[in-house]
This record gives structure tokens, C-alpha cells and sequence, in this order.
């Protein structure tokens, strides 16, 4: 039976799954999401009881003293984790493309990070941060400096996070880079050689047009995982302290799962997936405008 | 050796020494105790007493953890590479008008961009709604909803690469879509499948928010679990390094069986 249906019906068939799960899992959510930030949602010995409040909870926002820090400190985080991996990524994979080494060994040990749950990251540091025996503060004391409180002190803690995720995510820009530039077309960089072409000059004029598409992609990916940050910041400082390293996720985690105010956690997770969307939408505008007008 | 030889050992040397001692630090963890890990002891006895509170204590629930984990990413990695697989699949026809494939590739990345905590509240809620909360099927089936984007992409290209040839030469013989797609185009992305596959069970594995809030103390995951560790009143160190590293078993095999895979499915959802 099933072997005779139409190509029309086997193409439907074939999309099927994929439009049920986007359906239920992705679109209905944000379907009930936008329904549910009119509301003041509470729960009454077990029982969910809904006030319509029109746009009040949206009202809420500006002077919501986590969100906006939240916003800000994403967005600084994202820059800078992202700037400094992307440099650290490229200089390396740079180094080692031009040297002929091809290592297994070493893109294992790369790969491990990459592959461990974000929370074993967090654990990881949080050992070594430690305030009392951490080792990263035994080390110091060996050069006469004073314990520090890596994840308590409000200077240092959104530091420790940067450093923490720079050590996380740097190997994945290395690998993605490192793959680029292996594929780059060789006879371009005999020829420049040849000719004498300087170091700087070569990487400016012919390393960096060529591997822009490749940059920009991991650029991409970066951008996007590092505004999803959350596993570290929870095991690590928890938003803390006060609100050094509070970012978006956890804004919406603590509205939601903290102080259970569904109504409210749902208005400023709809505010931030419309905002992204937007951003997405206007990203890939100006990118098919500037192809059209190639 | 060349100076540039020798310059990029020791950048690559000192990287993955870097990457190398925070692991080492959790593992020697693993092996101290408690008193060990307080007094920061470098040279200490190395005893099995966290992984024996872990695996055999009747108040862990860590195997049950570890069970939970690997339910959850085994089924939910089944389900996003079967329907990025037959989606993808359906989309190579040609006969779907131009838009079809842009709109669910562009629906795939907007929702592949958006932190998944903006999601979890509204999960909770319907799951709760229909009865379904706490039971692995909830977050086996958000997992892979969740990972589902970027097995399209991956799965798309791969799809996209077999050979058109081959295709036509089957329907032209009077070969049905099932036999074409079952005989010729799944033999030969069975690599993509692979790498694909590799992926999805690594990042459901992983993956933490979600997992934190769709589960309760039955059906929590192994992250969950470590988490729970450092929120005790009194944090367990050792038990937390513990199943810290404990956790990372799929990874190492994934890392000695499938490297080759990862770099591929890491490498072409990126460079394509």
C-alpha cells in the first residue's frame, strides 16, 4: 500500500514529523506564551488562577532591576568572549595551518571541551575558584598574593566567567578556523610566496577575503551559543553578586522557577524572542540585499 | 625543525595543557576525600570512596541518573535524525514550490537562535496541561525538537550531495520513493547520518536548562544531578567531581570511536 503512493503524497508524507514537532514544540509555545503574558498568573493550592491584566506585565519591564542589567551584561559578555575567542582561534589555527603539522592527538584534546556537559565546566572551575582551596588561589599564594573570591567579588566575578568561557569555547573556534583554512586553495599561497609576498600583507590581502565566509559562520555560531549562557553562571555565581553576571537566560529562569511569576516570566521571554527574531529577520535582509546587489 | 615548526608545538603544547589541567584537577578530585579536597593536598591517597557513595550508596540516585540520561538522548537523537532525515529527504523534490524549503530553513534558524530559556516556562506549562510533566517523554521530545534545526541543516546538505543520477536512473527503472529512498539515498549519507547522529546525542546529553526545569528527582538527568551536588547545604566536592567525571564517559568514547564524525558534523554544518 505504502509502495504505491503518489510522489505528491510521499513528499507531504516525508514532511510530516518534522511540521508536527515544530508545530507542537516550538510554534504552540509561543503561541501560549503570548497568551499568557496578559495575565497574572498564580498558583493557588495547586490550581492555576489567571487575572487578565492587558499589557501590564510589559509595563513591568523598564523598571524590572534584572532584566535590563541582564540584557546588558549578555551583550557585553557575548562581544567579548566572542572577540577575544575569535582572535585567540584564528592566531593559533593560523600558526599551526602554516607549519605543516597534522597532529590526531591534538585534535582530541580539542575536541574535549567541546563535547563535556556545560554544567561539568562549571563544576570544573568551581573547584578551582574555590576561595579556600582553590587551586587557582594556592597558585597565587605562591607569589605572595591574597586569596581572592573569583565568583563572590563583584569586580572579579564576571571576569572569572569570561575566562571561564574563553577556555571553554576558544578549541571550537580553532577547529572550525583551522578546517577553513585547510581548505583554501593552496596554489594562491605558492604563488604569493613567490612572488615574496610579506607575512602581513599575504594574511590581509589573500588569508583574510578568502576565509571570510568561514569567519563569519563561526562568528555566527559563537554569537548565538554565547547568548544562550547559562550552565556556567548557574553553577558557578547564580547571577551574582548582586547582579555582576545576572544575563538573560537567567532573568527568565529566576521569573519563571524562582519567583514563579509565570505571567511576567512569559512577557519578557516573548520581549526577548521577538527581539531576536527581529534582529535575524533585518540580518538576513540586509544580507539578500547586499547579494542582489553584487 | 624550522622555527615555524617548533613555535606552533609549543602554541599547540601550551593550548592543550591549558585545555588538559582543569580536567586533571576534577579527576584527581574524584580520587580524594573530602578532607583531601579542603586542604587542597596535591600529594594525597587516592581512594574510591565518592565513586563508591555515587554508584553504590542507597541515597544516589546516580545510576538511575545516568539511566535517565541515556534514554533521553538515545530517543530523543532517534526522533530529530528520523524526521530531519525524511524531511529532508521530501525536500529534495523538486516539485515543492521555491518557498517551501526557505520558510522552514529560515523558521529552522530563528528558532536554532533563540535561547531555549525563553521556551522552558511555556514547556513546563502545557506539559503540566496535558499531564505529561515529569515523564522522560516530555523532555525526550523537547530535546529533540530542540536539536531538530541543526539536523536539518546538517542532514539537508548531506541529502542535497547524493548523487541525482542515481535517483532518476531507480524512478525511471520503476523503483517506488520508499525502495529509492531506503536503496539509494540512505546507503550513501549513512556518514551523515553518523556525524549527525554523534552530534544530537552529545548535545541532548548535555544540554542543562531544559533538562533542569522539565524534571523532578525520577527523570532528572545526569547534569541535573551534578548541579544538585553544589546546591546541597553542606556542597559535596568529591561526589560532585565524581560524577563529574563520570559524566564525561560518552564524550571520551565518542572522542576514541567517532572523532572523525564530530569534526565532519561540526565542520560542514559551518563551512556549507
Amino acid at each position: 500500500m505504502i509502495e504505491n503512493l503518489s510522489d505528491r503524497r510521499w513528499r507531504r508524507l516525508g514532511i510530516t514529523p518534522l511540521l508536527l514537532l515544530y508545530g507542537l514544540i516550538a510554534i504552540l509555545p509561543v503561541l501560549n506564551l503570548f497568551w499568557s503574558s496578559f495575565f497574572s498568573i498564580d498558583w493557588v493550592a495547586g490550581a492555576e488562577q489567571r487575572e487578565f491584566v492587558g499589557l501590564g506585565n510589559y509595563a513591568r519591564i523598564p523598571s524590572d532591576s534584572f532584566y535590563g542589567v541582564g540584557a546588558a551584561n549578555t551583550v557585553f559578555f557575548a562581544v567579548t568572549t566572542v572577540v577575544i575567542q575569535m582572535v585567540l582561534g584564528f592566531a593559533l589555527a593560523l600558526v599551526v595551518s602554516r607549519s605543516k603539522i597534522r597532529s590526531n592527538a591534538y585534535r582530541t584534546i580539542f575536541i574535549l571541551p567541546i563535547l563535556i556537559p556545560g554544567i561539568v565546566v562549571g563544576a570544573i572551575w568551581r573547584l578551582m575558584f574555590d576561595v579556600d582551596f582553590g587551586v587557582i588561589n594556592q597558585v597565587i599564594g605562591l607569589v605572595g598574593i591574597e586569596p581572592l573570591a573569583w565568583t563572590a567579588r563583584a569586580g572579579l566575578a564576571m571576569l572569572s566567567i569570561i575566562v571561564v568561557d574563553i577556555w571553554h569555547w576558544t578549541p571550537f573556534v580553532f577547529l572550525l578556523l583551522f578546517a577553513g583554512l585547510q581548505g583554501l586553495p593552496e596554489d594562491v599561497f605558492e604563488a604569493a610566496r613567490v612572488d615574496g609576498t610579506p607575512f602581513w600583507r599575504e594574511l590581509w590581502c589573500i588569508t583574510l577575503p578568502l576565509m571570510l565566509p568561514t569567519l563569519v559562520v563561526t562568528l555566527l555560531f559563537r554569537i548565538i551559543l554565547a547568548f544562550k549562557v547559562f550552565d556556567e553562571i548557574y553553577l558557578l555565581t547564580s547571577g551574582g553578586p548582586g547582579t555582576a553576571t545576572e544575563v538573560i537566560s537567567f532573568s527568565i529562569f529566576r521569573t519563571f522557577f524562582i519567583a514563579d511569576d509565570v505571567g511576567y516570566g512569559s512577557a519578557i521571554s516573548f520581549t526577548t524572542m521577538f527581539v531576536i527574531a527581529l534582529l535575524i529577520v533585518i540580518a538576513l535582509g540586509v544580507q539578500a540585499r547586499a547579494r542582489a546587489s553584487q | 625543525m624550522k622555527r615555524g615548526a617548533i613555535l606552533s608545538h609549543l602554541m599547540l603544547g601550551l593550548s592543550a595543557f591549558v585545555i588538559l589541567l582543569p580536567f586533571g584537577w576534577i579527576v584527581l578530585s574524584a580520587f580524594k576525600r573530602q578532607i583531601d579536597i579542603v586542604t587542597s593536598k596535591v600529594i594525597f591517597t587516592p581512594v574510591m570512596l565518592n565513586f563508591d557513595e555515587l554508584l553504590f550508596s542507597r541515597s544516589s540516585t546516580f545510576l538511575d541518573n545516568f539511566t535517565n540520561s541515556l534514554i533521553v538522548a538515545g530517543a530523543s537523537t532517534a526522533i530529530a535524525l528520523f524526521t530531519a532525515t525524511t524531511a529532508a529527504f521530501s525536500l529534495r523534490q523538486k516539485a515543492w514550490a521555491g518557498w517551501v524549503p526557505t520558510v522552514l530553513l529560515t523558521f529552522s534558524m530563528i528558532y536554532y537562535m533563540t535561547p531555549q530559556m525563553t521556551l522552558v516556562g511555556s514547556w513546563y506549562q502545557l506539559f503540566r496541561a496535558i499531564g505529561l510533566n515529569n515523564t522522560l517523554f516530555a523532555i525526550i521530545i523537547t530535546h529533540a525538537t530542540v536539536n531538530l534545526p541543526m539536523a536539518l541543516w546538517l542532514m539537508n546538505s548531506f541529502v542535497a550531495d547524493a548523487p541525482r543520477e542515481l535517483e532518476e536512473a531507480a524512478v525511471i527503472d520503476g523503483c517506488s520513493r520508499l525502495k529509492t529512498f531506503t536503496h539509494v539515498i540512505l546507503p550513501v549519507i549513512v556518514p551523515g547520518l553518523m556525524a549527525t547522529g554523534v552530534l544530537m546525542f552529545v548535545f541532548s546529553w548535555n544540554e542543562f536548562p531544559v533538562a533542569l526545569a522539565l524534571t523532578t528527582k525520577e527523570t532528572a538527568t545526569v547534569p541535573v544531578s551534578i548541579a544538585k551536588f553544589a546546591q546541597d547545604f553542606e556542597v559535596k566536592h568529591g561526589a560532585m567531581a565524581a560524577a563529574a567525571t563520570l559524566s564525561t564517559i560518552p564524550a571520551i568514547l565518542m572522542i576514541i570511536f567517532a572523532t572523525k564524525y564530530i569534526v565532519r558534523g561540526l565542520t560542514s554544518g559551518a563551512l556549507k
